[in-house]
């Protein structure tokens, strides 16, 4: 006999399924502008109702508001609207190719395309971010080359990586992107140990690490937080909150009734939580973060909320687990229809020079694709020689893989 | 039967040390420690970190005063966590720096395996040379001081079988020495594995004999200044003609016990670099013996010393006038009171060499 009922194990649910709506109450959202902004030299422990709200600059109506709004000229607005437009055409372009079985896996990032092109907009030459395999939009916004973007999607003989990696898994040393894993959350304390890195040559760069609110859930997460709290690294730890890790909600990683920026405040990290598909706050917070950093005042956590709005990679399809028109309601809407609003009432944009951009990015990435297929594809065959296979395992071959190159006959 | 007494002989090949300055006698932990000094007046660029490494100067004292003479930007301690040691590390070297860390036991490098495996060993490949990360992780291993089965392991054949890594095992203070100092220099990612029973002494495997400090030993003669030995050749450390031990590490000098108690004129072969290995020096000494007795202190199954046979088969195998024999620790986990019956002491290692004389 036992006063006590049996126990049961709390497994977490998402409110929506397929066949049924999400109910989006589960995350907090706070007003545009309703919270405050406080120095960059605050102390990581007064920034822990920063880590429950969730800052915002634009409103409804698309006007930016509060302490969190940026000084940012239009131009760089307009940068940022094309880097997020280019990243979405691209994203499309290339699924279809997918679809087309000119490449074997594509991921897209739509919906998420405000945090890498306002996060990149906001760092400074030399900076190393250490992404996800979801931020495209970071090279977009740096201008990197879609041919060779294309052309490691492709695994062509032009594949920088020369066929070695998945697609999606750049990297792009010059525009400040390291080498993306495959394995999760490896970057972040790699991330952690550039900015070590940094503070022990006496320089000024600044790290960015990158992890998903799934892969929060590592080892190395918490190891990045340590590290970064003990030696008061350069860093910015961004957390992009998509809401979803393949089928898994966030809820499984951990973000049940709580955030994940408050894992920041209690490792004594300064912690935001923002609004990731409002491209001003994403600025505002990202400049506030790097200024944080680059002045030795140490690192600081963002957890950036948006929402995964297509497949996990082309290999899922998350109508089978999720309501299929999810992202229409999401509370936080579109990233790139939020600040086009911004911009046409600053009288920066209008509808028409939007379709005029959209049209001249689409047949850019279409020129794009077409050089790039012209170095070949995986189905013709035209791919790095298979001699390439043994090279940059050492730095120099040894001998056991010369002979072994010479087994092949290449 | 000469045993060879100059280190000049001994390492088949390493830099010029007419350079290196005087030599002086020194245990393994203060070649090492003299190595990692050179390299940190050398290279602004080497920093060391690790559980300990830093105002205490390590458990074993193999970093003891460094941070004292380099500072702690250089030199610091680390939290428990030897993912994030590693994976800091990766960072560091991308970065530009040649970070030394150490692994307090090789035992627990464990959690850094994802760090290890995934990335610092595929850094240059995956990213076809984009981002590089030298680095060298050093980590005390082998047993022999009652260490049981989390102070005592010799995990070289999981890191045998990574692409991409270096490997490597030195068997006393001049080599410990000149390969630390290639490991650092080298810009591919090193594990730096040390025999900690042979820190400071050449340890044969008689347990109940008096240790034999490295002062008494000629390899214990060490240059002060920069020298290195390379990571690609072993060393022949006792010229013989009878049969080929190769061998590594603490094992070095049970073989040499062996040959000494058996009387069998055997030709030991200390590879140094485990892998990438020195594939001339062991096809050389078995085609020239004939016979062959693999020993090392890890488990048997699946051990680096498979491979070692594994190589003397595919290369040397009309010149064998017997099986070759292999020599390891029992495939069980390190036991603590039972230590002895583990090791594989000179006693096994002889009866391996009169089977291999008699077929």
């Amino acid at each position: 006999m036992t006063e006590y009922d049996p126990l049961r194990l709390h497994v977490p649910e998402p409110t929506g399924r397929p066949g049924c709506a999400t109910d989006f109450s589960y995350l907090h959202v706070s007003p545009a502008g309703a919270v405050r902004r406080p120095p960059v030299d605050t102390d990581p422990r007064a920034t822990s109702d920063l880590a429950y709200e969730l800052i915002r600059v634009l409103d409804e109506e698309g006007n930016a508001v509060g302490p969190w709004a940026p000084e940012i000229s239009r131009e760089t607005l307009r940068l940022g609207m094309k880097a997020m437009m280019k990243t979405r055409i691209f994203d499309a372009r290339m699924l279809i190719a997918q679809r087309q079985k000119k490449l074997s896996f594509y991921m897209l990032s739509l919906g998420e395309e405000a945090i890498g092109s306002a996060h990149a907009i906001a760092l400074e030459e030399g900076d190393m971010c250490f992404p996800t395999y979801r931020q495209q939009s970071l090279l977009m916004a740096r201008n990197y080359s879609m041919v060779d973007m294309i052309c490691q999607l492709l695994s062509n003989e032009h594949d920088p990586m020369k066929g070695r990696q998945l697609p999606v898994m750049y990297s792009v040393k010059a525009k400040g992107f390291f080498t993306i894993s495959g394995n999760l959350a490896t970057q972040y304390i790699q991330a952690v140990g550039w900015g070590m890195a940094s503070a022990i040559k006496g320089d000024t760069r600044i790290a960015s690490a990158w992890i998903g609110d799934g892969a929060t859930a590592e080892s190395d997460f918490n190891t990045a937080l340590t590290f970064a709290h003990v030696y008061r690294a350069p860093v910015i730890l961004n957390v992009v909150n998509n809401q979803w890790a393949i089928s898994t909600f966030q809820a499984i990683a951990g973000g049940e009734h709580t955030t994940f920026a408050a894992r920041g405040v209690g490792s004594g990290i300064a912690s935001l939580r923002v609004d990731g598909n409002d491209f001003l706050a994403v600025y505002a917070a990202s400049r506030w973060a790097a200024e944080r950093a680059r002045r030795g005042l140490g690192p600081t956590l963002i957890e950036w909320v948006t929402y995964r709005a297509g497949p996990h990679s082309t290999s899922d399809d998350p109508s089978k687990y999720r309501p299929a028109d999810d992202w229409t309601h999401f509370p936080l809407g579109d990233p790139i229809a939020r600040l086009k609003k911004h911009l046409i009432n600053l009288g920066a944009w209008s509808d028409q020079e939007h379709d005029e951009v959209h049209k001249a990015l689409e047949a850019e990435v279409a020129a794009a694709q077409k050089e790039a297929e012209s170095y070949g594809t995986l189905i013709d065959g035209r791919i790095p020689s298979a001699a390439t296979m043994f090279e940059d395992v050492y730095e120099e071959m040894p001998e056991h893989l010369r002979r072994q190159r010479q087994e092949l006959g290449v | 039967m000469e045993r060879i007494q100059d280190s000049k002989q001994a390492g088949m090949a390493h830099s010029d040390t007419t350079d290196a300055g005087p030599r002086t006698p020194m245990t393994m932990i203060q070649a090492l420690r003299s190595a990692m000094d050179v390299m940190l007046e050398r290279d602004p660029n080497v920093v060391i970190f690790g559980q300990d490494v830093g105002y205490f100067g390590g458990v074993f004292r193999c970093t003891e005063g460094l941070q004292k003479k380099y500072g702690t930007s250089r030199v610091f301690d680390a939290p428990i966590s030897e993912g994030g040691i590693v994976g800091a590390a990766v960072g560091m070297g991308a970065y530009g720096l040649r970070p030394v860390v150490e692994i307090q036991f090789a035992d627990y490098f464990y959690p850094a395996s994802d760090q290890i495996v995934s990335e610092a060993a595929r850094l240059r490949y995956r990213s076809a040379g984009d981002f590089t990360t030298p680095m060298t992780i050093r980590m005390p291993c082998g047993g022999g001081i009652y260490g049981g089965q989390t102070h005592s392991q010799s995990p070289e054949a999981l890191f045998t079988h990574v692409c991409g890594l270096r490997t490597v095992m030195p068997s006393n203070p001049y080599d410990a020495k000149g390969l630390l100092i290639a490991s650092i220099e080298n810009n591919d990612p090193v594990i730096f594995l040390e025999p900690k029973r042979l820190y400071n002494g050449p340890f044969d495997g008689h347990h109940d004999k008096p240790v034999v400090p490295w002062s008494k030993h000629p390899l214990g003669e060490v240059p002060e200044g920069y020298y290195t030995v390379p990571l690609t050749s072993a060393a022949t450390y006792r010229e013989g003609k009878e049969l080929t031990v190769l061998t590594y590490g603490t094992m070095v000098f049970v073989s040499e016990a062996a040959a000494n108690e058996t009387g069998i004129d055997a030709e030991i072969i200390d590879l140094r670099s485990i892998w990438p290995l020195d594939l001339d020096a062991i096809v050389r000494s078995v085609k020239k013996t004939g016979r062959c007795v693999v020993v090392h202190e890890a488990t048997k199954t699946s051990g680096f010393g498979a491979e070692l046979v594994s190589i003397v088969q595919e290369h040397c195998f009309y010149h064998l006038e017997a099986p070759i024999e292999r020599v390891a620790g029992w495939d069980t986990p390190y036991p603590h009171a039972n230590e002895w019956a583990y090791f594989p002491g000179p006693g096994r290692v002889g009866a391996a060499f009169k089977r291999a004389m008699e077929k």
